[in-house]
């Protein structure tokens, strides 16, 4: 029984790093119907900002706090400056852009940094807390508390401040929002700026117990993908949720069904999108497309 | 108000001077001219197909135009539709022109976008207005009715505060009892001070409520003057308004 509450909390710690990554996918899918294959590599281009930052003395949160600023600038460049020129043009068009933004993004990091893996130190120590005689991992609990603070604050300003009502009228209706005076284009700039923060907070809570190296998150955006599908590619809640369900589940499958171990984790997060889009392809918590008369 | 519709006057709030505008290869105005002046109910009139919408769309800059579309008496240059609405400009395009997604609340706060805030006394102003906004307020707004929706379209605009109001059918599809209701909103609105331009397919309808009207064929106005006379005029109703 211990066993088993460790392994669903260090699930739910993966999960909340799925979580992340799969609310930034979900928060331009919705607005743009885009999927943003860069996503995860935008993720890792933050945790090696961050990891520069600490290199050069500077102590972890305040690190962490300037590669938020950063990225969230930078996505909304990236919208401003490669996407929007063709954000008119087809879907395909921006999601084969957005591919070769993951390749171009990976050369440059091996570019600066080099392919080898680093230790990346976290803020959270790795030794063990025992509640109750279950022992928790630190960086288990910190990665679950930073997850679920960070999209708590995005769901906030989503729900309850003007920036959000804009940002989701955008993402609905654009033609219509135009007509009421939001700036569609400054949304969108804005959606793609929250998302790498997402994204950041990810990349960031991943190194520590990924090493830190160009392909950090490529596994990860397969399950950030996976778990946007299973919440519904347009809820927020639902990637969120999604997230932490597929966290948990390939923990609990990883640990007790012998022939899966963690070489097949992935696949059965690829069984899992096959899955959801057979049996239910709007996901857990996403609307069929609403038909506007 | 004692002018002649069709020429511009320097009361005119909007004003539209040859104004062309295409759809591809299809030309949906060629030249249409007309004024509206500040504090009107003005309607316009026509077959489908006319250039009605179009007009409207020519106003908030949804469409590419030549020619000019004049605020005040002074021409604007480069409208976008953003542009239009931070003007004063508020365009309910058809089909009721809500945000599905969004709940009745959250559409009226979208609606008061260009205000610094939005005001309790305007909300409470729509909800006295159409009460059954609020007892919907928490509902998505595509569960509403399409009256309701209507509604909840033109209690998005009068957040806005906006000086011109564009309305697209709003009796489209609707109910007679409840077409009476929007249209009793809509001169309560022009008679505290909103101008009002109406597109409308149900010409007696819009003539009964209107002040002014034009009428538009193929892209042109080939009629304009005072709701009443157009109303009175029986060839004018036969060759044109087909009632």
């Amino acid at each position: 029984m211990a066993n088993f509450v460790q392994q669903v909390v260090s699930g739910l710690a993966s999960g909340g790093i799925y979580g992340s990554l799969a609310l930034a996918l979900v928060l331009i899918h919705r607005s743009t119907g885009v999927l943003n294959f860069a996503q995860g590599e935008l993720a890792t281009l933050s945790a090696f900002i961050c990891w520069t930052l600490m290199d050069h003395g500077w102590g972890f949160w305040t690190a962490f706090g300037v590669t938020i600023v950063l990225s969230f600038v930078g996505g909304a460049a990236i919208q401003q400056v490669i996407i929007r020129p063709i954000q008119d043009g087809p879907v395909l068009g921006v999601v084969i852009l957005t591919i070769g933004l993951l390749i171009a993004v990976n050369g440059l990091m091996t570019w600066i940094w080099g392919g080898a893996a680093r230790q990346f130190d976290g803020p959270f120590s790795t030794e063990p807390i025992t509640v109750g005689g279950v022992a928790f991992s630190k960086q288990d609990i910190g990665v679950i508390a930073v997850s679920l603070v960070s999209v708590l604050l995005i769901g906030l300003l989503f729900a309850r401040t003007k920036l959000g009502l804009g940002l989701r009228a955008a993402a609905v209706n654009p033609v219509e929002a135009r007509l009421t005076a939001v700036r569609v284009p400054a949304m969108l700039a804005v959606g793609w700026g929250l998302a790498a923060v997402l994204g950041a907070v990810a990349g960031v809570l991943a190194a520590p117990s990924l090493f830190l190296e160009p392909n950090m998150m490529r596994t990860v955006l397969l399950y950030a993908f996976a778990a946007a599908v299973l919440g519904g590619m347009d809820s927020p809640i639902g990637a969120v949720i999604g997230g932490l369900v597929l966290g948990v589940l390939l923990n609990l499958v990883g640990t007790y069904v012998e022939w899966v171990g963690g070489e097949l984790r992935l696949a059965v997060a690829l069984a899992v999108i096959l899955g959801v889009l057979i049996v239910r392809p709007s996901g857990l918590f996403g609307r069929a497309a609403v038909r506007r008369v | 108000m004692s002018r002649s519709a069709g020429c511009g006057s320097d009361l005119s709030i909007l004003e539209l001077r040859g104004v062309a505008a295409r759809y591809g290869e299809i030309r949906a105005l060629h030249d249409v001219t007309l004024a509206v002046a500040e504090g009107d109910f003005v309607a316009i009139l026509g077959a489908n197909g006319a250039g009605k919408t179009t007009t409207l769309r020519a106003v908030s800059g949804t469409v590419k135009t030549t020619g000019d579309v004049l605020l005040d008496g002074s021409k604007v240059f480069r409208r976008t539709p953003e542009g239009m609405a931070r003007r004063g400009v508020a365009h309910v395009p058809e089909g009721r022109g809500t945000f599905s997604a969004l709940s009745v609340l959250d559409n009226l706060r979208l609606g008061a976008w260009v205000q610094r805030g939005v005001s309790q006394r305007d909300l409470a102003h729509v909800f006295e207005f159409f009460p059954r906004l609020y007892e919907r307020r928490e509902q998505q707004a595509g569960t509403l009715s399409g009256g309701e929706q209507q509604m909840l379209a033109l209690g998005r605009a009068m957040m806005a505060k906006p000086r011109v109001l564009l309305l697209d059918e709003p009796s489209l599809g609707l109910a007679p009892l409840v077409v009476r209701e929007i249209f009793g909103a809509l001169r309560l609105m022009n008679e505290s001070g909103m101008t009002i331009v109406v597109v409308e397919q149900n010409a007696s309808l819009a003539l009964r409520a209107a002040k002014h009207a034009y009428v538009l064929e193929t892209g042109r106005v080939v009629l304009g003057g005072v709701a009443s006379d157009l109303q009175a005029n029986e060839s004018v109703r036969r060759s044109y308004l087909g009632y």
